[in-house]
């Protein structure tokens, strides 16, 4: 199952179905070529996650074309972060929507968010791991990871909400 | 009573469930009482369950064997290798 997993990741983080079976066949490779150096200081998946997230980092560094890859910058706005989007959703999007459907939407909504937002989230929202770990993972504070996921987090909300909402009622659909 | 930016400030944590009991009563008094904050909490929990919902997709048959077939080259060449002491772990691959 791992393999799915990172595969996702690894689309997630690249953008792009080429890159992402690269990334994963070098996370494998990697994986297995230094088998003997992981001690168990981790969960095993957390190891193949950073040797994923450090592959697909390198991929997005590579493409000249994406000049917004760097993880380490501050992002600008964290402060205030905008919400727009006020509304409940119409039901629940996953009864109304093929797994397959939500997949294309939820993956377009992600694609969106600039790279060191959807990292922090991939990791911690999709993945499941710790905020601990994921600061381990991607060389981040904690309070770095925390703010990066907020920020996401309400970023991926507007989206989806936008997508979601009751429409024609905004207004009323909360009273 | 927190303010709609205090709740906001805090909104990670309470969607975590990470709290201290103390703060977390307080959020959820304002969310009680500020329908937005409220909205923005419950549209937040689902964004977040909607994306640990989603099982992750089989790999595509193509993918799946030029991974395997890549492993088991390297399979191959480490136990041809497998006299050699471990090298650090740096080195170039056999
Ligand atoms: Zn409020």
């Amino acid at each position: 199952m791992y393999e799915r997993k990172i595969y996702r990741l690894a689309k997630h983080i690249t953008n792009s179905d080429e890159d992402a079976e690269d990334v994963l066949q070098e996370t494998f490779l990697k994986a297995y070529e230094h088998l003997d150096s992981f001690l168990g200081h981790s969960r095993f998946y957390t190891w193949l996650v950073r040797i994923a997230v450090n592959e697909g980092l390198m991929k997005l560094r590579k493409r000249k074309t994406d000049r917004t890859v760097s993880l380490d910058e501050t992002p600008e706005g964290l402060e205030e972060p905008v919400i727009r989007e006020i509304a409940v959703w119409d039901g629940s999007p996953e009864k109304k929507y093929s797994q397959q459907e939500l997949r294309a939407l939820l993956n377009q909504a992600i694609q969106n968010l600039k790279p060191s937002f959807r990292t922090v989230f991939v990791l911690r929202d999709v993945e499941e791991l710790s905020t601990e770990e994921t600061a381990e993972v991607l060389n981040l504070s904690v309070p770095a990871v925390k703010s990066r996921l907020l920020r996401a987090r309400l970023e991926l909300r507007e989206r989806l909400t936008a997508m979601f909402k009751k429409k024609g009622d905004d207004v009323f659909a909360y009273l | 009573m927190l303010t709609c930016k205090e709740f906001l400030k805090e909104l990670n944590d309470y969607l975590d469930d990470t709290l201290d009991p103390e703060l977390r009563r307080e959020l959820e008094g304002h969310a009680a009482e500020c329908p937005n904050c409220w909205v923005i909490f419950d549209t937040s929990k689902k964004t977040i369950q909607i994306f640990k919902g989603l099982e992750p997709q089989p790999l595509p048959a193509r993918v799946r064997d030029r991974l395997m077939a890549a492993l088991e080259r390297k399979m191959a060449s480490k136990t041809s290798a497998k006299t050699r002491p471990p090298g650090p772990l740096t080195s170039p691959q056999a």
